[in-house]
C-alpha cells in the first residue's frame, strides 16, 4: 500500500468524513497540514483573525447545519486561544472537532517554542481528546473523534498532532467503522420508562413540557415529534434558552421561555404543574431558581441522552436515558396504541390564560428613546416579512435575553446563543460560521456594545469571504446585565460596568469594507432595519437604545418561580448575603 | 453567612478502563473539578494484552453525590464499566501496607507478638527494626498502625483498597 504523510492522511480523513469547511489559523506546528490543504478542491479553509473566533464559527456552523464544526489551530497559543470555544461547545453540547498542532514528539515536555500541554489543558473542557504519536494511528483516531463528537451527547473532541507525525508516513486505508470498546451511548429508551411516562401524561391534569437544547441536538425529527406529542396531549410547552425553536413560538401551546428571564406564565405553570415532562433539558440554575421551591407539587419525567444529567440537581420520578427523537417516537407510538385521548385541560389552560393576562413581556415606550425590546420586535417583524430563512445569533447579556423574549423562533437550528458558558464574544463569529453553512439565509448577530468588542477582529474574516452577515448592536453604553445586577444587588454602585471609549461602530465597519448604519431614535428604527436587510454584503448597525432599561421579568437569584420581578418598581436595590452568593 | 456541609457515606467503586495515556489524570481531574472526595485510588493493568486496567476508588459523599460520581465516571470515553461495590452486594476489600517499626528489647518482642495477632509478615529486619507486610481491610490496618505507633512506628506505605464482588461471576 502506498504510504501517505500524516498531514495527507488527515486531509483524506476529512474528505472521507464529508468535511466541507475548516475554520483555522496557521502556525509553525501545523505548516505541514496547511500545505496539504493548499488550494484544496473540496475543503474550504476559513482564515480567522483569532483562534477563539474559529471555535465559535465552528459552533455556529454546527448548530445551524447539524454537521460537526471543524477547527484547525497551531500549538501553544493557538490551542490555548481555542480553549474558551471548546469549553463553550462542551457546555452547550455542540459537535466539534478541534485539530491542534503540537511540537514534535521528541520535544514534548521540554518547554519547546510554542509548546503547551494541550491534552492536559483540554482534558476537562472537551468530551474527549487524543495525542497522536504515530501517523499509523491517525486515521483511526480522526474517524473515532468525529464519531464521539457527533453521537450520544454531542461535544468537542480535541486531536493534538505533533509536527513530526504530520510529516512522517504510514500506509493509509479508510478505517472500518467498528464498535467502540467502551463508548456506547444509550439512545433507545427502556420500555418501562416510556410506559410510565405515557401513563402519567395521560392521567395528568396540569402537565407542562419543559424542553431544552437536547431536542435541537437530536435533529429536526425530534422537533417534529415534539410538536406531534404536544398536539396529541394538548399540554403547554415551555423551553430553555437553548431549546428555542424546537416548538414554534407561534404555536398554540407555547408559553414562552422559562427561568430567570422567562415569562410569568411559563414559570407559574412550572410551579403549579402536577406533571413536568423534561425533554432534553438539564434543570440548570438559570431555569430552576430556588431549588426547594421548584415545581413543588409535580411528578417529573426526565428524558436525556446523558445519564449524568438525570438526578444531578432535581430528583425525578421517571428517568429515561435516550435520544430525544427515539424516546418521543416511542411515546407517541404507545400513546396511539393505548388509544389515549387528549385529557380535558380546560381548567389548566384557563389558569394559564390568567397568568398570560399579566403580559409580563410588556414594556413602556416613549417617543425619544428606542426601547431595546422594541428594536428586537421590529427586527423580528422585518425579517419575517422578507419570507427568507433567518438565523439569529447573540452575544451574552441583556440583548441576549431580550432577543430570546421578543424574537419568535418557529424552527430549530435558527437560534444560536451561548447558554451554558455564557461567552461574550460568541455571537459574531457564530454568525460567520452559520452564514458559511447557510449562504442563502439572513444571518444576524444581535449584540451589545460591550460583548461585540470581544471578537470584533472577525470583521475582517467576514469581509474576506464575502459573507453578508449583519451585526445589530443594541448600544446602551453599558455592560447592561452587569449594571442590572449592580442595581439589584449593590445599590447601583456601577463598578466598571460603563462602556467608556467606545469605537464609532459605523466607521469601524467601514474601515473593514462593511456598510455602517446608525439608528439614533424611534423614528429611524424601521428605516434603519430595512436598510440593513436590503444592503448586500455585511452590515453593522449601531442602534442607540434606552441606556437604563433593564431586562424583565426576572427571578432574582435565590428566589422561586413565584417571586418574579415584573418591572423596575419592584427592585429593592440590595440583597441578603445568601442571595448575593448565588451566581 | 456560613457554608453548610452534608452527611457522607463511604463507597468503594470499581472501574474497568482502557489502559491508555492520561486515563488516571482524566479520572483524578474529574474528582477535583467537581469537588468529589478520593480517600484512596488504586490502578493496575489486569488483562493479558495490557488493554484494560482496574481502578478501585474509595470515596465518600451523600447518596446523590455518589450517584453523580458513578454517572460522571461512566460517561468518560475510556471507561468500560463502573460498579459501586458498596451497593452491588457482598464484596471483598483488601489493602496492603508496609509498616516500619524501630525499637529494642521488650518493644521488639511486643511488635512481633502484635504482628502475629494481625497475621503480619516480617519482610525486612535489622537489629533495631522491622518492616511488616500486612493485608486486610482499611480498619484492620489502621488498628495495626495505631498499635505500632505506640511501640515505635517509623513510616508506613499503603496501597489503598482493591475490591471484588463475592461469588463466581465476573463483574
Amino acid at each position: 500500500m502506498a504510504e501517505k504523510s500524516g498531514a495527507d492522511i488527515l486531509v483524506e480523513c476529512l474528505i472521507d468524513l464529508g468535511v466541507e469547511v475548516v475554520f483555522g489559523y496557521p502556525g509553525g506546528a501545523v505548516l505541514p497540514i496547511y500545505d496539504a490543504l493548499y488550494n484544496h478542491p473540496t475543503i474550504k479553509h476559513v482564515l480567522v483573525r483569532h483562534e477563539q473566533g474559529a471555535t465559535h464559527m465552528a459552533e455556529g456552523y454546527a448548530r445551524s447545519t447539524g454537521k460537526p464544526g471543524v477547527v484547525l489551530v497551531t500549538s501553544g497559543p493557538g490551542a490555548t486561544n481555542a480553549v474558551t470555544g471548546i469549553t463553550d461547545a462542551l457546555m452547550d453540547s455542540i459537535p466539534m472537532v478541534v485539530i491542534t498542532g503540537q511540537v514534535p514528539t521528541q520535544l514534548i515536555g521540554t518547554d519547546a517554542f510554542q509548546e503547551a500541554d494541550t491534552i492536559g489543558i483540554t482534558r476537562h473542557c472537551s468530551k474527549h481528546n487524543y495525542l497522536v504519536k504515530t501517523p499509523g494511528k491517525l486515521a483511526e483516531v480522526i474517524h473515532e473523534a468525529f464519531h464521539i463528537a457527533t453521537t450520544g451527547r454531542p461535544g468537542p473532541v480535541v486531536v493534538d498532532i505533533p509536527k513530526n507525525v504530520q510529516i512522517a508516513t504510514a500506509p493509509y486505508a479508510k478505517p472500518e467503522l467498528k464498535v467502540h470498546a467502551s463508548y456506547r451511548p444509550q439512545t433507545k429508551a427502556d420500555a418501562a420508562g416510556i410506559d410510565a411516562a405515557v401513563e402519567m401524561l395521560a392521567a395528568a391534569e396540569r402537565p407542562v413540557f419543559y424542553t431544552g437544547g437536547g431536542v435541537i441536538n437530536s435533529g429536526p425529527q425530534a422537533s417534529a415529534l415534539l410538536r406531534e406529542l404536544a398536539a396529541l396531549t394538548g399540554a403547554p410547552v415551555t423551553s430553555t434558552l437553548m431549546g428555542l425553536g424546537a416548538y414554534p413560538a407561534s404555536g398554540d401551546a407555547w408559553l414562552g421561555m422559562l427561568g430567570m428571564h422567562g415569562t410569568f406564565e411559563a414559570n407559574w405553570a412550572m410551579n403549579q404543574a402536577d406533571l413536568i415532562l423534561c425533554i432534553g433539558a438539564r434543570f440548570d440554575d438559570r431555569v430552576t431558581g430556588r431549588l426547594d421551591a421548584f415545581a413543588p407539587n409535580s411528578r417529573k419525567v426526565h428524558i436525556d441522552i446523558d445519564r449524568s444529567s438525570i438526578n444531578k440537581i432535581v430528583d425525578v420520578d421517571v428517568p429515561i436515558v435516550a435520544d430525544i427523537a427515539s424516546a418521543l417516537d416511542d411515546m407517541i407510538a404507545l400513546w396511539k396504541q393505548r388509544n389515549h385521548q387528549k385529557a380535558d385541560l380546560t381548567q389548566w389552560w384557563a389558569r394559564i390564560a390568567g397568568w398570560r393576562a399579566r403580559k409580563s413581556l410588556d414594556y413602556a415606550e416613549n417617543s425619544i428613546e428606542i426601547m431595546p425590546q422594541r428594536a428586537i420586535a421590529d427586527l423580528y417583524a422585518a425579517t419575517k416579512a422578507t419570507g427568507k430563512d433567518v438565523i439569529i445569533t447573540t452575544e451574552v447579556g441583556q440583548h441576549q435575553m431580550w432577543a430570546a423574549q421578543h424574537f419568535g423562533f418557529d424552527a430549530p437550528n435558527k437560534w444560536l446563543t451561548s447558554g451554558g458558558l455564557g461567552t461574550m464574544g460568541y455571537g459574531f463569529p457564530a454568525a460567520i460560521g452559520a452564514q458559511m453553512g447557510n449562504p442563502d439565509s439572513i444571518t444576524i448577530c444581535i449584540a451589545g456594545d460591550a460583548s461585540i468588542q470581544m471578537n470584533i477582529q472577525e470583521l475582517g474574516t467576514a469581509s474576506q469571504y464575502r459573507l453578508p452577515v449583519k451585526i445589530f448592536i443594541l448600544n446602551n453604553e453599558y455592560m447592561g446585565m452587569v449594571r442590572q445586577w449592580q442595581e439589584l444587588t449593590y445599590e447601583s454602585r456601577y463598578s466598571n460596568s460603563y462602556s467608556d471609549s467606545l469605537p464609532d461602530f459605523v466607521k469601524l465597519g467601514e474601515a473593514y469594507g462593511w456598510t455602517g448604519i446608525r439608528i439614533e431614535g424611534p423614528q429611524e428604527l424601521e428605516a434603519g432595519i430595512r436598510q440593513m436587510l436590503e444592503t448586500d454584503g455585511p452590515v453593522i448597525v449601531d442602534c442607540r437604545v434606552a441606556k437604563m432599561s433593564n431586562c424583565f421579568p426576572m427571578i432574582p437569584s435565590g428566589a422561586s418561580h413565584t417571586d418574579m420581578l415584573l418591572d423596575p418598581s419592584q427592585v429593592k436595590g440590595s440583597m441578603t448575603d445568601e442571595a448575593k452568593a448565588l451566581v | 453567612m456560613h457554608i453548610q456541609e452534608e452527611l457522607s457515606q463511604r463507597h468503594v467503586l470499581s472501574l474497568t478502563v482502557s489502559n491508555e495515556a492520561g486515563i488516571l489524570a482524566r479520572i483524578a481531574g474529574l474528582f477535583t473539578a467537581r469537588g468529589y472526595n478520593i480517600d484512596s485510588l488504586t490502578v493496575a493493568d489486569i488483562t493479558q494484552d495490557h488493554g484494560v486496567s482496574r481502578i478501585t476508588i474509595v470515596t465518600n459523599g451523600p447518596p446523590k453525590v455518589i450517584d453523580q460520581i458513578i454517572a460522571q465516571l461512566d460517561r468518560l470515553v475510556p471507561v468500560h464499566k463502573v460498579t459501586d461495590l458498596t451497593e452491588a452486594g457482598p464484596f471483598v476489600e483488601r489493602e496492603l501496607a508496609l509498616v516500619k517499626v524501630a525499637g529494642v528489647g521488650e518493644d521488639r518482642i511486643e511488635a512481633l507478638r502484635l504482628a502475629d495477632v494481625f497475621r503480619a509478615k516480617v519482610v525486612d529486619t535489622t537489629i533495631e527494626s522491622f518492616i511488616f507486610e500486612i493485608t486486610g481491610t482499611t480498619d484492620k490496618i489502621d488498628n495495626f498502625v495505631g498499635l505500632m505507633r505506640q511501640i515505635g512506628l517509623v513510616e508506613v506505605g499503603r496501597t489503598g483498597v482493591v475490591g471484588l464482588i463475592r461469588g463466581k461471576e465476573a463483574n
